[in-house]
């Protein structure tokens, strides 16, 4: 049995209204403890629609999700236990701060969760050191901080609640190079340090060929693909017909070999640097 | 060349008690050439909103002199007329449309500027058809996504007839789909309208259409040139904190490794021409 | 999904009260409503109730939509009519029990209130029910408009901006709502139980960014308006201009006609 099993999921928003609109339409996927999984799809594709189902602030009108074997609604009254479980970050999350104090804002959550103070004062110093937040910020008004502490700051809210799930929406959204990279090298840190199963959502195919291990795509509120990073990016012209922007070294490639030249599929830098240097050696592609 | 914007010698300063993060731009100049497609590239934080700010009045430089036309940006006289020719687009499409009907935000330049209602409706329709969001005109904002919103407020610039739009990380927001809309957005107006584009960002790739690129670090212009010069200059950039293309970054880096690869590479075109020889010689 | 609830009431169809001008729409409703109080008797009530009805019928608008309108008013009325009922001594007397004495006279008044506010409801929701939110605001604004020959010019211009920029900002507002909401509840916010302090200091996470935002975005829309040339009411003309076509003027004259009627109606009948 998978940690997280999501079967046969389907949501309508609006349900006979004239604004009826199918969001997700059966989605069945599963997950283990410890993997990165990114979800791509476009706007409107649904993603936003199945991460909500994930902890709980959606209830499936059909299917079901399995958290360690246990359906997450069989006991409705505990639906803020299963919230503690999945953390959800949601897109700008830094639009959410609201306390006094950075420490206070982080604390936030294990305070809701009803933990002891001392617990709680090591849970927010040990999250704000794992997205690399000075601990003397944690004095401050989180107003007072720059555009990617604040992002940082608030994904520390929810790494504080110590979820064995971790969910990011658009994590990186209107960042900068720099912003983007630290908060992607923070995920994949807390994974490491934690073996929390994390699930990113994006519409960047480049940040998730970087991170992720296995891949979703969503398309018109249907899983359209899904498998090993690798095998999802193989399929390079599948997710071009979804109006996905394939990495530009991926297109790269996938031009060589229309070339006739024996390279294999590739999606970062490094890989493709890899793939030319053994090519060039006369060697059979790795 | 014929500059329809001037920024000479200006210093810029916030009223702020902190010194350090007070001054934003120091000595700072720089000309726009008409009808030109200018990217300025830069980390957050490196001035390049200050600078855009600056290029329309909204701001006034605390030192130096910035004009448009020829008209100073500090003499209030041509507050409008400044404004009117230099339109600015924000990076938060819902922030900056004032009005729940599509066409009637369009018209809300033109009503400003005192136009007659024949000739307003006429440039309505004219702006909304030029960033192909004339079905829409009936619409109300929310409804449309990032991308709609960010053309609708385009457009709303393009009614007041403007020689140049300055826009302010206008795709930051954006899914990929929305980015690539306005992006060809912009190529058209200045293709076509010759419309002066002044972009500012930090997606390299919107680079691509520029006929000149420059890279801002620290409130300073660090690099300035055409697009495939800037990008032969991966040092400059990584200094400035600003992502390779991977196309770039690609030969960039076998190029360390020892092998001829020529520079200023861009598109995924390109980069596939700069490697079939090394593929090709082996066998 | 909160954001495609249109804001208002108001109810698409094609009907001679949708296309009414709206500035004429708007004048006569207040009209209508000034004459349901100005009518002294059965008769002067009835004429103006059945213009209103008539109205209502050739809307196109459903029925148990105005009617839905009545339900939430509905303790008022019964509150007013019970009052009146029991206040008013005139008639022969059909009850009397402890200090209370029901006559013919209070019910025929009660009866009188009570179609009174029915019509008053009736009138207002038809303006709502078939006019946007935006053609009102610029109706609004036009109507009072002659208020600049007494100084008021910028004040009716500041007031319909601050209504036009509140209908674009409502929906976007609600929608942030939501998504903040959802924000605090998946850190375990509990908005839902406790006592009413509690529930007051509950919100206080989803109020203060709320609050901040919205200073955010009037920064920005302040900004962007400038950059448009916005520069107060002064010089400024709109492109949509309002002219009333000759159905407006018919119509409009018929329901002055009719509610002129009331005061012979009041004084000889």
């Amino acid at each position: 049995m998978a940690f997280l099993s999501v079967e046969n999921l389907t949501y309508t928003y609006g349900q006979n209204t004239p604004f009826e609109k199918t969001a997700i339409k059966d989605i069945s996927f599963s997950a283990e403890k410890g993997e990165i999984i990114g979800l791509i799809g476009h706007t409107g594709s649904g993603k936003s629609t199945l991460v909500q189902h994930l902890n709980g602030l959606i209830k499936p009108q059909s299917g079901q999700i399995l958290l360690d074997g246990t359906d997450i609604w069989a006991d409705e009254k505990k639906i803020r236990e299963i919230r503690f479980r999945v953390g959800l970050v949601f897109q700008y999350p830094e639009y959410q701060l609201f306390e006094e104090t950075v420490e206070k804002d982080i604390a936030f959550g294990p305070t809701n969760m009803g933990l002891s103070p001392e617990e709680i004062k090591a849970r927010v110093y040990a999250a704000a050191q794992s997205v690399g937040l000075r601990e003397e910020l944690l004095a401050q008004s989180p107003f007072d901080l720059s555009g990617g502490e604040k992002r940082r700051a608030a994904i520390a809210g929810v790494m504080a609640m110590q979820p064995e799930i971790l969910i990011f929406d658009e994590p990186t959204a209107g960042l900068d190079p720099a912003g983007r990279d630290q908060i992607l090298e923070n995920i994949v840190k807390y994974r490491d340090a934690t073996g929390a199963t994390i699930l990113i959502v994006s519409h960047s195919m480049e940040d998730m060929a970087k991170v992720a291990e296995k891949i979703l795509v969503m398309n018109h509120g249907s899983l359209a693909l899904s498998g090993t990073t690798e095998s999802v990016y193989a399929q390079a012209d599948a997710l071009v017909g979804m109006g996905l922007n394939v990495p530009q070294i991926t297109k790269v490639f996938l031009a060589l070999r229309r070339f006739g030249i024996d390279l294999p599929l590739v999606y970062t830098v490094d890989g493709a640097f890899d793939a030319i240097l053994s090519f060039r050696k006369g060697g059979a592609p790795v | 060349m014929d500059n329809i914007i001037e920024v000479k010698n200006v210093t810029f300063e916030y009223d702020s008690a902190d010194t350090s993060a007070r001054q934003v731009l120091r000595n700072f100049s720089l000309s726009i050439a008409r009808g030109s497609f200018t990217v300025i590239l830069g980390h957050n934080g490196s001035g390049k909103s200050t600078l855009a700010k600056l290029l329309n009045g909204l701001y006034k430089p605390t030192a130096g002199a910035v004009t448009v036309d020829g008209m100073d940006t500090a003499d209030e006289a041509h507050e409008i007329d400044i404004k009117r020719k230099v339109g600015m687009v924000f990076q938060n499409p819902d922030n900056q449309l004032v009005a729940s009907v599509v066409e009637e935000d369009v018209a809300f330049g033109p009503e400003n500027l005192g136009m007659e209602p024949a000739e307003i409706r006429l440039r309505v329709d004219e702006a909304l058809k030029a960033v192909d969001m004339y079905d829409y005109r009936k619409s109300a904002p929310h409804k449309l996504s990032g991308g709609q919103k960010q053309r609708i407020a385009i457009a709303g610039v393009i009614a007041m007839q403007p020689e140049c739009i300055v826009l302010d990380e206008p795709t930051a927001m954006l899914d990929p789909r929305g980015r690539s809309e306005v992006l060809d957005t912009l190529v058209r107006l200045n293709r076509e309208k010759g419309i002066t584009i002044v972009l500012i960002t930090h997606y390299m790739n919107e680079t691509e259409p520029a006929d000149r690129v420059l890279v801002m670090h620290d409130g300073e212009v660090i690099d300035d040139g055409r697009p495939r010069e800037v990008f032969s200059h991966i040092d400059t950039l990584k200094r400035a904190g600003l992502d390779l293309p991977q196309t770039t970054d690609l030969l960039y880096r076998l190029r360390q490794a020892g092998l001829s690869v020529p520079e200023g590479v861009l598109t995924v075109e390109e980069c596939v021409q700069a490697l079939l020889p090394l593929l090709t010689e082996v066998r | 999904m909160m954001k495609d609830i249109t804001f208002g009431q108001y109810f698409p169809a094609d009907s001679i009260v949708h296309r009414f001008d709206p500035r004429a729409k708007l004048l006569l409703s207040l009209l209508l409503m000034i004459f349901i109080f100005v009518a002294g008797n059965f008769w002067a009530l009835f004429l103006i109730g059945g213009t209103v009805l008539t109205l209502m019928m050739i809307s196109k608008v459903p029925v148990r939509l105005y009617l839905r309108n009545v339900k939430s008013i509905f303790p008022i009325i019964l509150f007013t009519s019970l009052l009146n009922a029991l206040y008013t001594s005139s008639g022969t007397v059909l009850l009397k029990w402890w200090i209370f004495t029901v006559t013919t006279g209070g019910l025929t008044r009660a009866a009188f209130m009570s179609l009174r506010i029915l019509f008053l409801i009736f009138s207002s929701a038809l303006l709502t029910y078939t006019t946007t939110p935006n053609d009102l605001t610029d109706a609004i604004e036009r109507v009072l408009k002659p208020l600049k020959f007494i100084g008021l010019g910028n004040a009716v211009h500041t007031m319909a901006m601050m209504m036009t920029i509140a209908l674009r900002f409502i929906p976007t507002l609600i929608e942030e709502t939501e998504k903040i909401m959802n924000a605090q509840k998946a850190r375990g916010a509990d908005l839902e139980s406790g006592n009413l302090m509690h529930r007051i200091k509950a919100m206080l996470p989803i109020l203060i960014p709320l609050l901040i935002s919205s200073v955010r975005r009037a920064y920005e829309l302040a900004e962007a308006m400038e950059c448009r040339c916005y520069h107060g009411g002064k010089g400024r003309k709109r492109m949509k201009q309002m002219k009333l076509s000759r159905a407006d003027y018919i119509g409009s004259a018929v329901l002055v006609v009719l509610c002129a009627c009331v005061i012979p109606i009041n004084l000889f009948l």
